[in-house]
């Protein structure tokens, strides 16, 4: 078992040095995009591309730059500027950990622009939207690349900033908004978490500096109620971006956005922040089975199967999948409370998602984009014929999802299964079942979207998407084809992060024939059996029927709004009214009663005021001969 | 004997004030006014003789020149408000109240 | 000895004279009665060695201020009375109970004090005389309070020019208009004058015309009002009856305003 790797600083230039541009060029592309406004309506879409492709290759070459150097040096620190003196340095941290998120986050969001420029082309407002998918690249990238605390929570931030815009896009729709302050309410929740977990990183280690701290670590090793609550309090962080349970309401909201951003955001990437927070603290304050890290298992355990029993009773395909990225996130969870065992597997599934989750969000916007933007799943059917491009990736990515042997899922998640199932037998289990379950509703968004009878609207005309859309789809089903298999066997990926995240004590290997995976695989397709006999031989009712008390349950999100809304809007909405009650009444009767009692006095003392000049003179003279009797006291005395 | 000047002094000062305040003829409330300044001078002129010094005498002085000077205002006032109003009673010159 | 006599004597009329011109409804009265306070006061000043003082108080107040009281009184009338209602509620008494409070304290105050023997003006005249050493004080130290009270007087005699001027808004009648307007009025010769003619020539009495016949217009009409108030007719019924007759026509013209 080892540690990772000390960071060593990078002085040479090369691509490492200039791996800021990275960073740079799509912030350059939204500030164009933002500040020029609509004299770049006509290529502002082109521009935005063109910078995300641009830092693809960036990190493209940065990435060979750094597999070029040997392994122990594979952890390059580029220093750019002083941000707070004396406290923090803003630098960017180039190892194998964040170029593979880097890779991944601009290449599926290079591809996700591309998909864009069709699937947006009849928006007026196109050049917005490219400007905040831009923003959100260069949030993302500075959250995966910061070689420090500040520099990832402002990241974080900016994507939470990009999110509620992009969730909000269309604003004109009243469920849009509510959805987009939903995201940005739940997600400072998190935020409050990392926020606090950072304070006391600074209280008790005085740096926020990955190398720092990794250097502190080293020397002391970190043990005591502080590194737990630190722990705990970044793996709140993690929920409420990562959208696990207890914060994981917002998500399925979240897909009042469009496509795209569903796709990029909301399944590839930016909910993937909280599995990187974890794996990059993973060394500092995850050590293997500490109740920190034993919390972030149970954390992804429960979640992925909340996602998966919330994924079933979806009719909604962006919901249906929304609840699938929550699944597979606790997937990632899983695996990342695992500690250095599980983090390949688990930075693995986050890569494999990436493509997989982008290409079957991506096929349903395809699928809406040809029915009218409709998205209930009930009155699609048999559409395998109409969109032949559009139904074979989405359908690669539902046997990617599903872990069919030999692509990309199949690799990554029956690595955490296997794994967890040896390190924590019963979230294990748990996550054997979780992978049944994930059969069954994949397998039923595919029969009710793709096979059976036709159930569309009658003016529906499903067609199949231009190439700009189904190009992305297809490169992106190649990596849902054979990305897994490429990162697991042999332990590729393992060892290209292990300088990064650490290595485990045994090196993990690959079993094509545990009990766990053939388990999986047998509830896998049950699951799927299980979804043809009800979607895909029976006809599928057009409205949904009532169901079970487990089908409302499930319907209902598992209760997480009602559950929120009891626990702390209600309350919340009762502490405003008794604020507003005590204001109206007690602040403010106070000062009214206060004024009207000064009021009314004044009222009766101005009777004094008779305008007659002999009064007056009466109290001079009263007050004369107070005086005079003052005097006379003071003199006597 | 300073002392029976000063209590004249008091006494007739105490009968200006009671004048000013129950009398509602203008002209008779100045009279009263001008009672309580003589009253004033006549203590001024005790304390002269009592401390051996003219200065008392001087401010008598003064005083009565300055009292010339405001029954001249005071009454060219009175005359400007009873041609105005036809009253010379203070108690209908009561405007300026609440 | 002959001090204390002239002080008792003079205080007496004094308070009793200052008490008079409180409590006397005529304002006449109370001129007069507030010209005898100045009159004894200045005698006082006199007694204390104050003969200057005495002078002015004798020239300028009870000469001066007390004629300009009287002018101002018969300007405004000297018929016009204090009505004895007491229009604010518990004037009186308040101001009573403030007056003698106030007395009491001051006397008290005063009774309380130990005065040393009188020092006398003696030392503090010298020997340049009295009227010397005033004149010393009052154009040496006090030269500056002298020249600003100059000031004051002027602009005292000014603002009273300024607020006792009227300003004629109409051309003034020249002696021809005056001339046209009694013409053509009811009566173009001067009034009658009383008794003229009678067995009385009191003023009240109206005068007889040649043919026995009574002048009404004779008597003024004040004054007729005042003979029937006071039930001062003559035995003359005739007489009487020209009084009666002119007094109504007074009261009348009372009512009228």
């Amino acid at each position: 078992m080892e540690s990772p790797a000390e960071i060593v600083q990078h002085t040479a230039g090369g691509m490492i040095g200039a791996s800021w541009l990275m960073i740079a060029f799509p912030l350059l592309g939204a500030a164009i995009l933002l500040i020029l406004g609509r004299m770049t309506n006509r290529w502002g879409h082109l521009l935005g591309v063109a910078m995300s492709l641009a830092s693809f290759v960036v990190a493209v070459l940065t990435f060979l730059e750094i597999i070029g150097l040997p392994a122990e040096q594979r952890r390059q620190a580029v220093h750019l500027y002083e941000f707070i003196p004396g406290m923090v340095d803003m630098g960017l941290l180039i190892d194998p950990l964040s170029i593979s998120f880097a890779l991944l986050i601009t290449g599926v969001g290079s591809l996700i622009h591309i998909y864009s420029i069709g699937y947006m082309s009849h928006d007026p407002e196109r050049r917005r939207f490219f400007s905040y998918l831009n923003l959100f690249v260069a949030a993302m990238l500075l959250l995966v690349l910061a070689d420090n605390y500040v520099g990832l929570f402002i990241g974080w931030e900016g994507v939470g900033l990009a999110s509620y815009l992009l969730i909000g896009f269309w604003q004109f729709k009243p469920s849009a908004a509510v959805a987009a302050k939903k995201a940005f309410i739940v997600n400072r929740v998190g935020d409050f978490g990392l926020l606090v977990g950072m304070f006391i990183i600074l209280a008790t280690f005085h740096t926020l500096t990955f190398s720092e701290l990794g250097k502190q670590i080293a020397e002391h090793p970190p043990s005591g109620g502080a590194v737990t609550a630190i722990g705990l309090l970044l793996l709140l962080g993690a929920c409420g971006k990562s959208a696990q349970l207890p914060l994981q309401s917002w998500l399925l909201d979240a897909m009042e956005g469009p496509t795209p951003v569903s796709a990029l955001i909301h399944a590839a990437t930016m909910v993937t922040a909280g599995v990187y927070l974890v794996v990059r603290s993973g060394a500092f304050f995850f050590p293997p089975d500490s109740t920190q890290a034993i919390a972030v298992s149970v954390v992804g355990a429960a979640t992925l199967l909340a996602g998966a029993i919330i994924g079933c009773a979806k009719d909604d395909i962006k919901k249906g999948l929304a609840g699938s990225t929550m699944s597979q996130i606790g997937y990632m969870m899983l695996g990342a409370g695992l500690g250095p065992a599980g983090y390949a597997f688990a930075i693995g599934h986050l890569i494999t998602h990436g493509f997989f989750k982008a290409d079957l969000f991506l096929g349903a916007g395809s699928v809406m984009h040809g029915m009218n933007d409709e998205v209930n799943m009930r009155k699609y059917g048999g559409l395998r014929k109409h969109m032949p491009i559009t139904f074979a990736t989405f359908f690669i990515g539902y046997l990617a999802i599903i872990g069919f042997p030999l692509l990309s899922g199949y690799f990554t998640k029956d690595g955490i299964i296997e794994t967890a199932v040896h390190h924590q037998p019963i979230l294990g289990w748990l996550a054997v079942l979780g992978a049944g379950i994930t059969g069954f509703y994949m397998s039923r968004m595919v029969f009710m979207t793709f096979f059976g009878e036709k159930r569309w609207e009658k003016d529906a005309h499903p067609h199949e998407s231009p190439a700009v859309m189904t190009w992305p789809l297809m490169i992106l089903s190649i990596g849902a084809l054979f990305l897994g298999g490429y990162l697991i066997l042999s332990n590729r990926l393992y060892f290209f992060l292990s300088p990064a995240v650490g290595t485990a004590e045994a090196t993990p290997e690959f079993d094509f024939a545990s009990t766990a995976g053939l388990v999986t695989l047998a509830l896998v397709a049950v699951g799927a059996g299980f979804a043809w006999v009800r979607y895909g031989r029976a006809e599928v009712p057009a409205v949904a029927p009532r169901g079970s008390f487990l089908t409302t349950f499930a319907r209902r999100d598992l209760y997480g709004d009602a559950l929120n809304e009891s626990l702390f809007m209600r309350p919340g909405q009762w502490l405003t009214r008794f604020a507003v009650y005590f204001d109206n009444r007690g602040i403010d009767g106070l000062v009214n009663g206060l004024a009207a009692g000064i009021g009314g006095t004044s009222g009766r003392l101005r009777r004094i005021q008779t305008g007659f000049a002999r009064s007056y003179a009466l109290s001079i003279l009263f007050g004369a001969a107070l005086l005079a009797g003052a005097l006379l006291l003071v003199g006597n005395i | 004997m300073t002392t029976h000047y000063l209590v004249l002094s008091g006494l007739l000062f105490a009968i200006g004030a009671m004048g000013v305040l129950i009398r509602r003829n203008a002209i008779v409330v100045f009279m009263c006014v001008e009672l309580m300044l003589n009253a004033c001078n006549l203590a001024f002129v005790a304390f002269a003789r009592q401390n051996g010094n003219l200065e008392g005498q001087i401010i008598a002085f003064f005083v009565m020149v300055v009292a010339a000077a405001e029954v001249v205002v005071g009454l060219a006032i009175i005359v400007t408000i009873f041609r105005t109003r036809r009253s010379a009673s203070v108690d209908d010159a009561n405007l300026l109240k609440y | 000895m002959g001090e204390t006599i002239t002080f008792w004597v003079l205080a007496v009329v004094s308070v009793g004279a200052a008490l008079g011109m409180v409590f006397n409804r005529k304002a006449v009265y109370s001129a007069l009665m507030l010209g005898t306070v100045m009159l004894c006061l200045a005698v006082l000043y006199a007694v204390q060695d104050a003969p200057f003082l005495a002078a002015v108080q004798i020239i300028v107040y009870t000469g001066a201020v007390m004629m300009l009281f009287l002018f101002v009184l018969m300007l405004v009338g000297v018929d016009s009375s204090d009505s004895l209602v007491e229009t604010l509620r518990g004037q009186r008494f308040w101001a009573a109970i403030a007056a003698v409070g106030f007395a009491a304290l001051v006397i008290l105050a005063i009774g309380n004090a130990v005065f040393a023997k009188e020092a006398g003006l003696a030392s503090a005249i010298g020997q340049a005389g009295y009227i010397r050493s005033l004149a010393l004080l009052l154009f040496t130290k006090y030269v500056f309070a002298f020249e600003i009270t100059s000031a004051l007087l002027i602009t005292a005699a000014l603002g009273a020019m300024v607020l006792a001027h009227r300003e004629r808004l109409t051309v003034r009648p020249s002696q021809k208009d005056l001339a046209r307007a009694r013409f053509l009025g009811e009566r173009p010769s001067p009034l009658p004058g009383p008794g003229t003619y009678a067995r009385s020539n009191a003023i009240d009495m109206p005068a007889l015309l040649p043919d026995g016949s009574v002048a009404e217009s004779s008597v003024n009409r004040y004054i007729a009002r005042f003979d029937v108030e006071q039930d001062h007719l003559p035995a003359d019924p005739k007489l009487a009856e020209a009084i009666k007759h002119r007094a109504a026509v007074e009261s009348a013209e009372e009512e009228s305003k």
